[in-house]
């Protein structure tokens, strides 16, 4: 019953996706025992940070229908927020409060704006337009090098609790210093989930129903009575403000920022590509989706390193199979995913458990 | 009486998720001007779509000159000898009246390609696309633009015309120009299948009628008996005297 | 009934023909609106030159993308892939031709650069091919859908050039007779860019050509405008769509090969880079209207090199702010295409 009302009535429906979520969130909480040493941690870190960013992508695609390519720009917008406040105002939490505020802020004018401005055109128009402002705004970035230190980026120290050199005892546990980095680590893990939930709150309640009707059919909505416009445009600020939170996240764990690490067009095309192979309308898609893509990202490369070195005679082969070229098979899942399982993994995976039952 | 040149029968045609004909059962003679009637939304544009393709039908049969036509595409259906000019006239406003008398008849490379003979012939029965032979269509008056449209589909021998609506939206005089140039047309023993809603337009040319309403052909019969039966004017049509004097 | 009948027919008043020539007059006027900015006569010079150097060959590459958006409401997102594709295949052939390449001779350089050029389009233009069978046809009429896939496809090509090419940049020097500038009074005007000019402009007039003259431009024309008409005079839109794409991809391929030159050098994120450039012009020349995406082409090409040259900073924006102006003024674009 705990878990209906924290899930907002909306569960996994398939026992195998309820396993894969609890093995991801018990996979998160555990990493810093389990898997010791800073590359695993930032992994872990990311995959959090990607799911919020993911699912409120998600809110706009999969459940609104509006394929925006301006997502990336909110997400910066927040990164950039914490990054310049605390490198103004130093290393405390009333920095952080006021940089997320001012990138909350910011990105929800924006939103709004644009929202309003374009939300009434074609989805063509609107990608277009979304994918102008985003690169302009990429360029106002690395121009504004006064502020947010150009194509270098800028580096700054977060709080003291989260800071590294923060320890809260001397002596490891299992193992594992208790240190200002593992309780940033807890935090984040912690309002991702708070952030996921919430979202997954909005997208069951009524406003979230209509949402999806409009993507459903946007005239018999609007002959129902509802207000299109007001609803896209909501839903477009709302994930708006989720990003901007994400890329808060993003700034605090990585303790810098720049234009690469969270305006750049392929971490857009990264979100695109989690969210459809995880599965597009489904919140939980964007869970799978972040986790499978930041893995393979990460760990493929060396599973490909030994299948290009067994290829190492054979010229092509050995090419298509060369660490670097990871995209390239997530690119393939990706466009085999759009046509051919639209819902992704776990509308593959709910059509087999409603099968089964 | 030989067989319909074209033959409807049962046909449902579905568009999205909305069910428009429910079993439509029309026939058009040969050599012979079938009107339409209905009011709007009884399903009259949607069963010329269906007939050409542009919505094709979900169930039932169409059968054309002997031949099953239903899941043929447009421009298949096209080529077995259907002319057709839609509601809104399908014109193409940035090119020319040569133009697009050029890309209605199908045969031909260049103008030049046009039987002159068959053009002249147009042209007598439409002065005005001979004047503004150069000009962009778009710039054409409605009546202009309706000449245009049905002047592209009697460029070349077509076996069936299907016109919908020819006089929306025109000015009484053009009216009367249309209905001479259809005249003369089916001197030439053309069929055509003609959509209207001006009853008063429709006595005058049809041969054969048919009603719909709600999707369905509630009526079919010699266009001399629902003339003549003002009764039945009234039942089928909602029509009063003094709304087609 | 009878004073119907006698009724002289409406009179039928000539219609005035007016193309709409206003959108072109914009290039001449911004021209010479910069020119009391920029200080010398010469530097105008170079800049124009250089601003509809590269407004050519945005257009080159564009004029495909908004055909086939026109006809089928098909907006190719992956359209980058074919300028990047003809890009790497200029550097295979000419690095393969230095010995032509480096000569001084006009001609040879010519003889290495037409078969990098042809090969380009042909290769471009079969993978064209392939894409619309693979990527965009099973997801006609489903924005969307077709949103994504042909970035996937996108994503899915550059990884297979990178894959052929590797991932690094790739110099590609001009010919030698292509360097160097020729000196008009005091203004100097690259070589290159007055090639690049000439080619422009005569695809342009290819393009106008078979559009205006030929059944099947007529017929592209009318496609775009109405699809179903067109098909209801018993011509296949849908072969017709395949060709215009092809013939845009390989034009895509030719851009790419032109665009390398003009940079000298060749990465795999070229195309995705110049995508957004690409639908700037689009919208600014109006969606379908290759009237409207050449003018769009040059005005964006002049405006970057005239802010390029005022104002470095502004620059980056010109492009957006051009197309926040044009649509403010025409919100369709320049060029409307009339759709049904």
């Amino acid at each position: 019953m705990i878990f209906n009302r924290l899930l907002s009535g909306d569960l996994p429906r398939s026992r195998v996706l309820a396993l894969l979520l609890i093995a991801i969130l018990a996979g998160l909480l555990l990493t810093p025992f389990a898997f010791p040493g800073a590359k695993a941690l930032n992994v872990a870190a990311k995959i959090c940070i990607f799911i919020v960013l993911v699912a409120s992508f998600d809110l706009l695609l999969g459940y609104t229908g509006i394929v925006s390519f301006a997502h990336t720009m909110f997400f910066g917008i927040g990164a950039y927020g914490v990054a310049i406040a605390l490198n103004r105002i130093g290393p405390s939490w009333k920095g952080v409060a006021a940089g997320v505020s001012v990138a909350l802020v910011l990105s929800l004018v924006l939103s709004l704006v644009i929202g309003l401005f374009s939300l009434r055109v074609k989805a063509m128009f609107y990608a277009m337009i979304t994918l102008a402002v985003a690169t302009a705004f990429q360029t106002l970035a690395s121009q504004l090098s006064e502020l947010t230190g150009g194509e270098d980026g800028l580096t700054f120290k977060v709080p003291e609790l989260l800071s590294p050199a923060f320890s809260l005892s001397e002596h490891p546990f299992l193992g594992v210093s208790l240190d200002g980095r593992l309780i940033a680590f807890y935090l984040l893990v912690t309002v991702t989930v708070v952030l996921f939930l919430l979202m997954l709150r909005i997208v069951n309640s009524p406003f979230g129903r209509v949402l999806q009707a409009i993507r459903e059919n946007a005239f018999r909505a609007e002959a129902l009575g509802y207000q299109t416009v007001v609803y896209r445009t909501c839903s477009n600020v709302l994930s708006a403000g989720f990003a901007t939170l994400a890329g808060a996240l993003l700034a605090l764990w990585l303790r810098y920022n720049g234009p690469d690490t969270s305006l750049s067009f392929e971490i857009m095309i990264d979100i695109l590509l989690m969210v459809v192979i995880g599965g597009m309308g489904t919140l939980y898609g964007s869970v799978l989706g972040a986790t499978l893509f930041i893995i393979v990202q990460n760990y493929l490369q060396d599973l490909m390193k030994l299948g290009s070195e067994g290829m190492a005679k054979v010229p092509l082969l050995r090419d298509l199979l060369h660490p670097d070229r990871w995209l390239l098979w997530l690119g393939i899942l990706f466009v085999l995913s759009v046509y051919r399982f639209p819902t992704g993994i776990v509308g593959k995976l709910r059509t087999r458990a409603r099968g089964h039952s | 009486m030989s067989a319909p040149l074209l033959q409807l029968e049962g046909v449902h045609t579905h568009i999205g998720a909305y069910h428009i004909l429910h079993g439509v059962d029309l026939q058009v003679a040969r050599g012979e001007l079938t009107v339409l009637l209905g009011r709007n939304g009884a399903g009259k544009t949607t069963t010329l779509r269906t007939i050409m393709g542009l919505w094709p039908p979900s169930s039932g049969t169409i059968r054309f000159d002997g031949g099953e036509i239903g899941a043929l595409s447009t421009p298949e259906i096209a080529h077995r000898g259907f002319a057709y000019v839609p509601e809104n006239m399908g014109i193409f406003g940035d090119l020319t009246v040569r133009e697009n008398m050029l890309l209605a008849a199908r045969g031909a490379k260049r103008v030049e390609d046009i039987d002159a003979a068959r053009l002249e012939w147009v042209f007598g029965l439409f002065p005005a696309l001979r004047r503004f032979w150069q000009h962009p269509a778009g710039l054409l008056s409605g009546g202009q633009k309706q000449m245009l449209a049905v002047a592209r589909a009697i460029i070349e021998p077509r076996q069936l015309l299907l016109i919908d609506e020819p006089s929306k939206g025109l000015a009484p005089a053009i009216i009367q120009n249309m209905i001479v140039a259809f005249r003369e047309l089916k001197q030439t023993d053309t069929t055509i299948l003609l959509v209207e809603q001006n009853f008063h337009f429709a006595r005058q040319l049809g041969d054969q009628v048919a009603v719909m309403d709600g999707g369905r052909v509630v009526h079919a019969g010699s266009m001399a008996d629902l003339a003549g039966d003002e009764g039945l004017q009234q039942r089928l049509l909602g029509l009063s005297l003094a709304a087609h004097q | 009934m009878n004073a119907i009948t006698t009724a002289n027919p409406a009179p039928e008043a000539l219609p005035t023909v007016t193309p709409d020539r206003i959108p072109l007059l914009l290039l001449p006027v911004l021209a010479i609106a910069a020119l009391p900015l920029m200080g010398s006569f010469s530097t105008w010079v170079t800049l124009t030159f250089a601003g509809l150097a590269m407004g050519m060959i945005i257009f080159i590459i564009a004029s495909g993308l908004t055909l086939v958006f026109g006809l089928m409401d098909v907006l190719n997102f992956g359209h980058g892939v074919f300028i990047t594709l003809g890009a790497f295949l200029a550097t295979t052939v000419l690095g393969r031709m230095t010995g032509w390449t480096e000569s001084e001779s006009l001609l040879r350089n010519l003889l290495a650069v037409l078969p990098a050029m042809g090969l380009a389009m042909v290769v471009a233009g079969g993978v064209g091919l392939a894409f619309e069978r693979l990527i965009i046809r099973p997801v006609y009429g489903q924005p969307l859908k077709q949103i994504m896939i042909t970035m996937g496809g996108m994503i899915v090509g550059v990884e297979l050039i990178k894959v052929i090419w590797g991932a690094q940049a790739i110099p590609l020097p001009l010919p030698a007779a292509f360097r160097g500038s020729l000196l008009f009074g005091e203004a100097a005007v690259e070589k290159y860019r007055l090639i690049s000019v000439i080619v422009g402009l005569a695809v342009f007039a290819v393009m106008f050509w078979v559009l205006s003259r030929t059944k099947v431009g007529l017929l592209i024309r009318a496609g775009v405008q109405d699809r179903e008409m067109v098909e209801s005079l018993g011509y296949r839109i849908g072969r017709l769509f395949v060709g215009v794409f092809v013939a845009g991809s390989a034009l895509a391929g030719l851009g790419g090969v032109m665009w390398g030159l003009y940079q000298q050098t060749v990465t795999p994120e070229m195309g995705g880079q110049i995508n957004v450039l690409l639908f700037i012009v689009i919208i600014i020349g109006g969606m379908g209207s290759v009237g409207g995406c050449f003018i769009g082409s040059l005005l964006v090409g002049l405006v970057a090199n005239y802010a390029g040259f005022l104002a470095p900073k502004v620059a980056l924006f010109s492009n957006i702010l051009l197309m926040v102006i044009v649509l403010m003024w025409r919100p369709e674009g320049l060029y409307p295409v009339g759709k049904r």
